[in-house]
């Protein structure tokens, strides 16, 4: 009866066999040719590293996690401040909205090692560097969302006299939401991938080392399984980040009663 | 007459160039239940959006009681029931009072009264997804009436509903209205709805719209569903849907 329920659902399969039948691949691949575990390590060596090396690691993915939430943060509050800003004075969107697209068009490589001129504490620069990649997600999400709200719902709130404000808090606000969130999930994964991007232009991370800077290390060092074994580390906090903002926004939506409807 | 709102020699023109309305004349007196039918897309919503001032006519003119009407003075009902889905019933039908800014002692009588009326008053803490369509409907007609408005607007509000939903939310309706007198302007294309309902049955012509026949129906109100069946309703539907064929509304909906 398991196994049938199992192969009912052929995604979970492949979602298991792929990874599976790829790692196993690479592992015999690797023990068939011979090639030396520094220059291609197979995912066993990778494995081995990882666990010897966790004592490094960890302390590592925390500085690095540490600078991603700080950012997430600093761009959540920036993008929806700004989006609310700009959707209440034409004005201000005149003025703003070219700006914030400057900023998100050129690539953080470039504009990260001109926050470390002048951002004395390298921790403040890292997370205004992964904020600025951050943000701008964020800000377009919310934009849209604030754009969302029906015409029968303006009329309705037309007829009341609704001001401005009450529009915006009480109509488009909540109409706004879903795309918010959705921003908001795509935001946190940029902010890790900015993090590690600024550490590797810092090259360290003020008093404490990173992520990137182990990455770094280990390949002056020729230990290669080590890179490996953080980059797996990096890519599987990237996964539970990304489902532990897809769990916050679903709850959100559930409490809200802005989930789609199931089945359509 | 004590008239609440008239509507004289109104002509709507949409920036896009679409002439909605031309010469259209509607008077409504204090307490009157109106109709207004017509076929698709003769003007009877741009008529509405005028009374309700929420759109000024290109030209003629819109007398009232007070211009602009106080807020709160009009109800509208939507062709949808157009309700915030973050919101519960409750919430929903309490809106119109938060956004006026009333007391909160008041907005609580009014709500809680309200949601008695219209036989919502189990189940203020649903929101509008876990609600049958008749019940947004009815939730709908509730936040219209909430601020006691002197004068209801209804556009088809109750056209997606199946026949059965319709009648019942029909009788709700007229006996709500018995029992305030508020004045109805009820848009329908339902010639049958129209005539149960109406005192009076306007019947607006195709686009450019105004208003090209008037049809009295003297039945005393509660009407009930013996009326529905009566040889003297059927007469006064073949008046209307005559009136209608006149009008050169060929596709005139039953």
């Amino acid at each position: 009866m398991r196994r049938i329920g199992v192969l009912r659902r052929p995604g979970l399969v492949l979602r298991l066999a792929v990874p599976l039948l790829l790692g196993g691949g690479w592992e015999l691949a690797v023990r068939l040719s011979g090639v030396p575990h520094w220059i291609l390590p197979g995912p066993l060596a990778v494995g081995r590293a990882l666990v010897e090396g966790l004592p490094v690691l960890l302390p590592a993915l925390a500085v690095t996690l540490a600078v991603t939430l700080g950012a997430l943060v600093v761009a959540a509050a920036g993008g929806i401040l700004l989006a609310l800003a700009i959707a209440l004075s034409p004005l201000l969107e005149a003025a703003l909205l070219p700006l914030a697209v400057t900023l998100q068009v050129i690539p953080l490589v470039a504009v990260a090692p001109v926050i470390l001129l002048y951002v004395e504490r390298v921790e403040t620069a890292l997370v205004l560097c992964a904020a600025l990649v951050a943000f701008f997600p964020v800000l377009a999400g919310t934009l849209s969302g604030l754009e969302r709200a029906g015409t029968a719902e303006r009329r309705l709130f037309a007829l009341y006299h609704a001001s401005r404000w009450q529009e915006l808090v009480h109509l488009r606000l909540p109409t706004a939401l879903p795309h918010l969130l959705a921003g908001l999930r795509v935001g946190g994964t940029l902010a890790l991938v900015g993090a590690v991007v600024a550490e590797f232009a810092a090259g360290h991370a003020g008093s404490r080392a990173g992520l990137a800077f182990r990455i770094l290390e280990a390949g002056w060092r020729l230990d290669i399984p080590r890179m490996y074994a953080a980059l797996v580390l990096l890519a599987a906090s990237g996964l539970v980040l990304h489902a532990l903002l897809r769990g916050i926004e679903r709850a959100v939506l559930r409490r809200f009663h802005l989930a789609p409807r199931e089945g359509s | 007459m004590n008239t609440v709102l008239a509507l004289e020699g109104v002509r709507h023109v949409y920036p896009n160039g679409l002439h909605a309305l031309d010469g259209l004349d509607l008077a409504l007196a204090e307490g009157s239940f109106t109709a207004l039918l017509g076929p698709s897309g003769c003007g009877k919503t741009t008529t509405l959006h005028i009374a309700a001032g929420l759109l000024a006519p290109t030209a003629g003119r819109v007398r009232r009681r007070e211009d602009p009407p106080p807020p709160g003075s009009v109800g509208f009902v939507f062709q949808e029931p157009v309700l915030l889905p973050w919101l519960d019933v409750w919430h929903n039908v309490a809106l119109p009072l938060r956004l006026l800014r009333r007391p909160r002692a008041e907005i609580d009588g009014r709500v809680a009264a309200l949601l008695r009326t219209v036989g919502l008053a189990a189940l203020p803490r649903l929101h509008p997804d876990e609600l049958s369509g008749g019940m947004r409907m009815r939730v709908a007609v509730a936040r219209a009436l909430v601020t006691d408005p002197r004068l209801v607007l209804m556009d088809e509000p109750f056209a997606a509903l199946d026949e059965l939903a319709r009648f019942r939310l029909d009788d709700e309706l007229q006996r709500l209205w018995l029992a305030r007198r508020f004045t109805v302007l009820f848009v329908t294309h339902s010639v049958y709805e129209s005539v149960y309902l109406a005192q009076r049955v306007l019947v607006m012509g195709p686009r450019p719209g105004r208003i090209v026949a008037e049809i009295p129906v003297h039945e005393p109100h509660p009407r009930d569903a013996a009326f529905r069946t009566s040889a003297r309703f059927a007469e006064l539907c073949r008046t209307v849907l005559a009136a209608l064929a006149r009008s050169g509304a060929t596709e005139a909906a039953a």
